[in-house]
Formats: C-alpha cells, structure tokens, sequence
C-alpha cells in the first residue's frame, strides 16, 4: 500500500476537523472494504481517520416504529441483536450473509452505505425500506442516498451517523453470493411497507435498483407465484468474469421469487 | 510512524511501525510469529485468522495501528507447553491438512466458531469455516476434525 498517516478520531467533532483540514483524508470504520482497496492501489488516501470506536456511532435500538443501528455497528452485532431479529429479522439475516465470519467481526453498517460497492448487501435494505441516512449534517432518504457505482449523496467531509429503518409489515432478502468473496452477485430485498411493497436489487447492476415491474406486480397481490413471469431486463446489468449480464437477470429472477416466498412464509 | 502496544499471547509488546503495516506484517515480520500465513491479496482466503479480543479477524485485512490495545491470540498461543489445544489435535487425529498452509488460520476460525456452537451440525460447520478456503483435502477431513474438537470440548 502507498503511505498514509493514520489517525484515531478523538469524537466526531474531531472527525470532522480532520477531514477538512485533510482534503485527501478518506475515514474507515471496520476497513474490510477500504483496505482490501488500498492494497490494490485504487485509492491513495493521504490520512486514514478511523472512526471506528466513536461512541457516537454506536446502539442499536428501537425507536417507535423505527429501527436505528449506529455507523460503526459491526455485521456480527446486527446479526446477532435480539432487538434486530425481533424487530426486523430479514436484516439480522442480510447481516448474517454478508462476507463471512471474520469479515463480519469488523465490518460496519456506515462503511458498507458509505462506500456503496455495487454487491454489498446493506444498500438493497435501505432501499426497500426507504431507510433514512443520518449523518453529521443532515438527514437523506435512500431513495436519493445511493447514486451509482460508489457513488452515494455524501457531500465532501460528511459523515454517516446511524441509519434510521422504518420498521415493515414484512420483509425478506435472498442473495446468490459469489463463493469465494461472499458479495451479492444478486441480492434482492423485498418490503411491505406502509408505503406498498418495495423490491431492490443488488450485486447485479452498477448500484441498487427498485425492481419496478416486481413492484407493480406485486402491488397487485402479494401472492405465491407473482414473480415467476418477469423477466428482467439483461441490458444494463453488470457483466465481469463471475457472471454474464443473462446470468445476472436469471440470478434477479430466482433470488426474487426465493426472497417472495420467504416474506409469505 | 506508528507506535503500537499490544498483547500477543499473553505478552506484552511494543513497536513502532509505519501506518500502513498490516497487522499481519507486524505479527510476522516484526514480532516473528510466522504461523499466521498470507495467502492472498484479495481478504478472501483467511490463512491470516488470527483473534482479536476474542474474535476471528483477517489480520491481513487490518491495520496494525487498528490493535493497538488488543489483545491478540495467534497459532502460536493455542498450545499449553507441549499440549496441543483440542482444536489443533483434532486436526493431526483427523488428518485435516496436507500442505498445511491454510491450517492456522482454519484452526483459529475453528477455534472461534467452536466458542459460539459448541455443537454443530455439518450445515453449521460449512457456514462458520465460509471465511477459510483450502486447496488441498477438499474439507472432508476438516469438518471431521472440527466435529471432533467440538466433542473434546464439551
């Protein structure tokens, strides 16, 4: 890896100063996502400002019809929560997906939104769940958080805080994970909502994505079977050595219809 | 330049070392527990298991300056003088290794896993040992050895 200075944020407050006065700082949390990056030499970061044990960034807990997980949660913290299997057991179970064991005892939530790779799971979640992002300036819905490939709303020097789930009806997620990296080549998450039924895809295109047609069908009904006649659109998804963009569309398809009838069951 | 204290099997250590040393790097190249392996370059295969404060990390994949603190337990503190730790006995009885380069890291992320399913079933073992990737013995063994360990355990 290139050099680069590390540095333990004291508070968020102080986060925030460094980064401003560091405009080629970049922050990391659990690091599972920026290391294995900067070992492949994609990013050349001047400081590393860990904000990984802030208290701040900590808690997961249950705020009227609200689920509210703090930045630097790691994934086994999620997936082991019984206020999280209680409350919203299809995200204690994408937790339990992600990566693997080791990954997951450093990975965090804010990281995995923050960083927005195309195949992390958390972002299919927020999504259908029309999760709110918080951060130290203000708050953004995820239906303008995540903007394409890495690419989020975060201004520069913003700093995700927590995430703010409205809690559903119902809601379950199903993925066909790579085997060797564990990241979604799809995942889909599906949501009865107070707002309808929301359906987001990821793993399969440049970033998460509703699934409309799977959401006006299953506006119709939310019923066995609903899916088994969509055929997604092959055209812009993602095509690389693990799978064509034929295979992704079949892989939309069948974690869909999976992710359906686990929300039935 | 980083300046890192830490607890490596039970002793304390000091080192000043550039930022970007891996945790890895630090445990092998400047401590000389060679025991924990690199494997790859991509966090996938897990031959650098090592655990911090009790967990089943990839040192491969953290800083050492993200240790500072912790408390780390490598391959080479499993064994009490000349008794191995079940985990690693299991291993030898079931002849779970052949080269034998993925197996600090298999026997760490076992020795983990073990600690919250001290009772697994073969499904429960694949999901837990996700995180270690093997070339040679095709598991078989592996998922013997751990299910022998787990009832040595007990």
């Amino acid at each position: 890896m290139f050099q680069f200075n590390y540095v333990k944020a004291k508070s968020l407050a102080d986060a925030a100063a460094l980064l401003k006065a560091n405009p080629e700082a970049k922050l990391m949390s659990g690091g599972m996502t920026l290391l294995p990056t900067l070992k492949q030499g994609l990013a050349q970061p001047s400081h590393l400002v860990d904000i990984g044990a802030l208290p701040e960034l900590t808690g997961i807990e249950v705020k009227g019809d609200t689920l509210v997980i703090g930045a630097a949660t790691r994934h086994c913290d999620v997936a082991s929560s019984p206020v999280v299997k209680k409350a919203l057991p299809a995200l204690a179970y994408l937790a339990h997906q992600i990566g693997d064991p080791q990954v997951r005892n450093r990975g965090t939530i804010g990281g995995s939104v923050a960083n927005n790779d195309p195949a992390a799971d958390y972002p299919s979640a927020l999504l259908a769940l029309n999760a709110t992002v918080v951060t130290n300036r203000r708050e953004i819905a995820a239906d303008n958080f995540f903007q394409g490939m890495f690419a989020t709303a975060l201004e520069e020097g913003e700093i995700v805080v927590r995430i703010v789930f409205p809690l559903p009806k119902r809601a379950a997620y199903e993925k066909f994970p790579h085997p060797a990296s564990g990241y979604a080549m799809a995942g889909v998450f599906i949501a009865d909502t107070a707002a309808g039924v929301r359906v987001a895809v990821t793993g399969a295109g440049p970033g998460v994505f509703r699934w409309n047609d799977a959401e006006a069908a299953l506006a119709q009904g939310l019923k066995a079977g609903v899916l088994d006649a969509l055929h997604v659109d092959a055209t812009d998804l993602n095509e690389d050595f693990h799978a064509s963009r034929e295979y992704r569309a079949n892989l939309v398809q069948v974690m869909g219809k999976r992710a359906l009838q686990k929300l039935l069951a | 330049m980083a300046k890192i204290t830490l607890t490596v099997n039970g002793a304390p250590h000091a080192r000043e070392v550039e930022d970007r040393t891996l945790l890895v790097d630090l445990l092998r190249d400047h401590l000389g527990l060679t025991g924990t392996h690199v494997g790859c370059d991509t966090s996938q295969c897990g031959c650098c298991t090592v655990h911090l404060n009790g967990r089943a990390v990839k040192s491969c994949t953290m800083l050492a300056a993200q240790a500072e603190g912790a408390d780390i337990v490598t391959i080479e503190g499993l064994a009490k003088g000349e008794t191995l730790h079940p985990v690693q006995q299991a291993f030898t009885d079931c002849h779970a290794l052949q080269c034998g380069f993925c197996t600090p890291g298999m026997i760490m992320a076992t020795a983990a896993f073990l600690k919250d399913n001290p009772n697994p079933t073969d499904e429960e073992i694949y999901r837990g040992l996700e995180g270690n990737i093997c070339r040679c013995t095709g598991y078989i063994n592996i998922v013997k050895a751990v299910k022998q360990a787990a009832q040595t355990m007990k």
